[in-house]
């Protein structure tokens, strides 16, 4: 006589989000959880469940893992509420569903070991290469003064290379939130009178994006390792996240310097390019190693296996591009530059290519899917 | 001291007798991820306030809190123990904040507005963690899994509490175990065979051994023996621990009928959320404790969202078949019930559909039960608490028939909170009187305990 809406959880139906559809049908019904952050609201204004309501949830959803604690349905109750492991395997289906092209989704499958096995043959191939087409003497050759960076890898390289590759991964990605955004379009009835994205709702996903403000259990904080709040995992993604975005403005004040003002690299420990890259690079590493430490030592009961080996393998790239930037930066003046300089634009390029095709693309999706619920409450 | 419970009046206890110095155990019969009794199902407690704050809009006079449980309770709340409630409860927030739980603020989401309570973040079983990550920092020994079966007793004192672990000795003694209303065998007692008909809401562990062995030892009662807070639920839940998902709210959409297809009840006469107890009550006298809520399929468009999915059917006459209804019976009621609805002057006004000369009527949103598919939820009664424990005074005290027989033993939550709530209720009631009354009996507990000697640090 038990109908779906209660049945334990049936792993063939959980890919399709059947699943997610039979525990946010409790939810929808408890309720006792919408102080914690968006995801119930909005779960009840899409009560309908429709497949790409599923993955609109599943992607504003930032993984505090507080619900599941905070369930009185969670297991061993009958009912086998796992919010946040449900929610993140159907996130985790939608990147690959959302993958373009199509043909590459397959780099999701396996626990993230795809994506890692390909990010350390992208960074051997392109070691190697360097090896084999820079003479010896070049390459072991304690450069310095402008241009010594290009006498290893020669600008052209450099710039094709990240022109490329960081060029066809943003394409990807906005193909990807492109279908994403169709496909997750609200009922008419539920998108509210404006509609398109007003400056306030922007300026308001905008300020959710850029300060977690759904990561932090309705304001306690979040169940990072057991169910005791706790900001850390926030306080490391910040670092993390902002660390990236001053080693990209050191990039580009570099090439700034470069082609405006003609000061090729590299640059004084005092410089703008320096500083920036030095404290972003701290703070990589910091972030990277905390959310490492984390996953170690996190409750899995929360979390999806599959996703989480993903996460790991992509933190442990960051780690690589933060770390060996560092070291180039520290090694500069000596001998062990040209390989240095060589591994490191190999991760970067490892990174680059890998964007649309790791657990990266959970930044675009999930500013898409806070952007649409900034659009909806606005209607409201 | 020993604390024997594990929800809101078991934790508040062991936290206040804690703070007050005091070594404390706490017994809960229920295993490790069920701690919390019935407090995990809860969401909010009324208490009282002069001014808005950030937890609860406008004002709770304490005059008005009086006022409404008096009128909840038919005037049988202890008025001493509503004073000591009522003054008490503004602490409430602010006491709980500091032990480390988070409520809601009415900003922070959609809560429905209510002056009256406030919302713990996360729910009640958020609230529980918190209570007792707190209990753990203060060296509260938390042992869930183990039940106390009675006490023991020699002379005016109790010494220790028996246990399937063996005796466990205290000077002092908190029973914050909650009513008696999980055990099937006693409520047959009261209710004969339509017991078998009851799900239970909450906790399957609150069983009444200690309300049992209270009441054997001479301690008065308080409430009504066969009292039971009732709420219609779907007749499909599990027999235990459904908690707040499992009710059906749309009676005032459709009609309601026994097995015999027969309405008994003016399905419009209340729209308000006091409807699913009146319901629950109802229930209880129906044959085999069932009853089917029926809709067609503009009904059930409008009703709210429930756990299962209702039994669906193109007629009538095939939903009798699917639910085991009378079929004959169920076309006479529908037949009848739709040709005696008179469509308001203004149509669109739902409300004002009513019907005339139709025995019982319907008063308010008697649309036609016309459109296909036509959906019926079985219901039956879910019990909640029960209007029924010991007599205690404002320190908790249990009250003895000869006069105080038993000095070193308090009673905290719904074990005594038949004292206010002989019958009826208010939202949010229960989590305040486990609160108030437990973190009393803690603080005089721990007193009672210093006084015996080697219970106190
Ligand atoms: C679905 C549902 C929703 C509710 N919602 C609300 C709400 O929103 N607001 C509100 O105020 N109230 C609500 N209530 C009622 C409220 O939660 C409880 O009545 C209240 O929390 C009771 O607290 P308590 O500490 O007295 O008892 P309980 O929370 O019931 O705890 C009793 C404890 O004693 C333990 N125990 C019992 N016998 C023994 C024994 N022999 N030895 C050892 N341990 C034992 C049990 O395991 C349990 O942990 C709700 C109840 C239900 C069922």
């Amino acid at each position: 006589m038990n109908a779906p809406a209660a049945r334990v959880i049936d792993p063939a139906a959980a890919a399709d989000g059947a699943e997610t559809r039979r525990q946010l049908g409790i939810c929808n019904i408890c309720n006792y959880c919408n102080g914690l952050c968006a995801v119930f609201s909005a779960a009840e204004r899409r009560h309908r469940l429709t497949p790409g309501d599923l993955d609109h949830l599943a992607n504003l959803c930032h993984h505090c893992r507080s619900c599941l604690y905070d369930c009185q349905y969670a297991p061993p109750h009958a009912f086998a509420v796992n919010l946040p492991r449900a929610l993140a395997r159907q996130r985790w289906h939608s990147y690959a569903r959302y993958a373009w092209p199509r043909a590459l989704a397959g780099s999701f499958a396996g626990h993230g070991r795809r994506a890692g096995l390909l990010a350390v043959a992208v960074v051997l191939a392109f070691t190697l290469a360097v090896v084999l087409t820079v003479p010896a003497p070049t390459l072991f050759a304690a450069h310095a003064g402008p241009g010594a960076f290009y006498a290893v890898v020669p600008l052209s390289v450099m710039t094709a290379g990240a022109v490329l590759s960081l060029g066809f991964a943003l394409f990807a990605i906005a193909v990807g939130v492109r279908r994403f955004w169709r496909t997750t379009a609200p009922a008419p009835r539920i998108a509210g009178p404006g509609r398109g994205a007003g400056g306030g709702a922007l300026a308001r996903a905008a300020l959710d994006l850029l300060t977690l403000k759904h990561q932090s259990g309705g304001g306690p904080g979040c169940a990072d390792l057991d169910h005791r709040p706790s900001r850390r995992r926030r306080r490391f993604h910040h670092a993390l996240f902002y660390g990236f975005l001053l080693c990209l403005g050191a990039t580009t004040v570099a090439a700034l310097r470069h082609h405006m003002l003609g000061q090729p690299a590299p640059y004084p420990l005092l410089s703008a390019p320096v500083l920036l890259g030095t404290a972003g690079g701290i703070g990589m590493v910091v972030g990277c190693i905390g959310l490492l430490w984390l996953r170690r030592r996190e409750d899995p009961a929360p979390t999806h296996p599959p996703s989480r080996g993903a996460d790991v393998a992509l933190t442990w790239l960051l780690l690589a591009v933060a770390a060996t930037g560092l070291a180039l930066l520290a090694l500069r003046g000596t001998s062990a530059m040209g390989l240095l300089l060589a591994v490191h634009l190999g991760t970067v390029l490892a990174l680059f290519v890998l964007l649309p095709y790791t657990k990266m693309v959970h930044g675009a999706y999930r500013a898409a899917a806070l952007l649409r619920d900034a659009v909806e409450r606005a209607g409201r | 001291m020993l604390v024997i419970g594990g929800g809101a009046a078991a934790l508040a206890a062991a936290l206040e007798a804690a703070a007050a110095g005091a070594r404390v155990r706490l017994l809960d019969a229920a295993p490790p991820p069920l701690l919390g009794g019935n407090t995990r199902h809860s969401r909010n407690f009324r208490y009282a306030h002069d001014a808005p704050n950030r937890y609860t809009p406008d004002a709770y006079p304490a005059a008005q809190f009086r006022a409404d449980l008096l009128r909840a309770s038919g005037g049988g709340a202890d008025p001493r123990l509503l004073d000591t409630l009522v003054a008490q409860s503004r602490e409430l927030p602010d006491w709980l904040l500091a032990q480390g739980v988070a409520l809601q603020r009415p900003a922070q989401g959609p809560l429905p507005y209510s002056r009256r309570t406030a919302f713990f973040l996360g729910g009640g079983m958020a609230a529980v963690r918190a209570l007792a990550d707190r209990a753990l920092a203060l060296g509260v020994a938390l042992m869930p899994g183990c039940r106390a079966d009675a006490l023991v007793r020699s002379g005016g004192c109790a010494t220790a509490a028996q246990t399937a672990a063996g005796a466990m000795g205290a000077g002092a003694f908190v029973l914050a175990c909650g009513g008696a209303h999980a055990d099937p065998i006693r409520l047959a007692r009261h209710w004969g065979q339509a017991a078998a008909g009851f799900i239970n809401r909450g906790t399957p562990h609150v069983r009444g051994e200690l309300l049992d062995w209270l009441l054997a030892a001479g301690a008065v009662a308080a409430g009504d023996r066969a009292g039971l807070y009732l709420v219609a639920v779907d007749a499909r839940s599990p027999a235990a621990d459904g908690g707040i998902v499992t009710r059906i709210r749309g009676m005032p959409l459709g009609i309601v009928v026994d097995c015999a297809g027969r309405r008994r009840h003016d399905e419009g006469a209340d729209t308000a959320s006091t409807r699913y107890a009146r319901w629950g009550q109802r229930l209880a006298a129906y044959p085999a404790q069932t009853g089917w809520l029926v809709l067609d399929a503009a009904g059930l468009r409008a009703a709210p969202a429930a756990l299962y999915p209702p039994i669906q059917a193109p007629s009538i006459a095939a939903l009798a078949a699917a639910t085991g209804v009378d079929a004959p019976g169920l076309a006479a009621t529908v037949a009848a019930y739709n040709a005696s609805i008179q469509p308001p002057a203004d149509p669109l006004a739902t409300a004002d559909w009513c019907t005339v000369g139709l025995v019982p009527p319907k008063s308010a949103h008697a649309r036609p039960i016309a459109e296909p598919p036509f959906a019926a939820y079985p219901m039956r009664p879910g019990v909640t608490f029960a209007h029924h424990g010991v007599a205690v005074d404002t320190r908790t005290r249990v009250a003895w028939a000869d006069g105080g027989s038993v000095h070193n033993v308090f009673a905290a939550g719904m074990i005594m909170a038949a004292n206010l709530i002989p019958q009826g209720y208010l939202s949010g009631l229960a989590v305040s009187i486990s609160l108030v009354f437990g973190r009393i009996a803690g603080r005089e507990a721990a007193r009672a305990a210093g006084r015996a000697g080697g219970g106190a640090r």
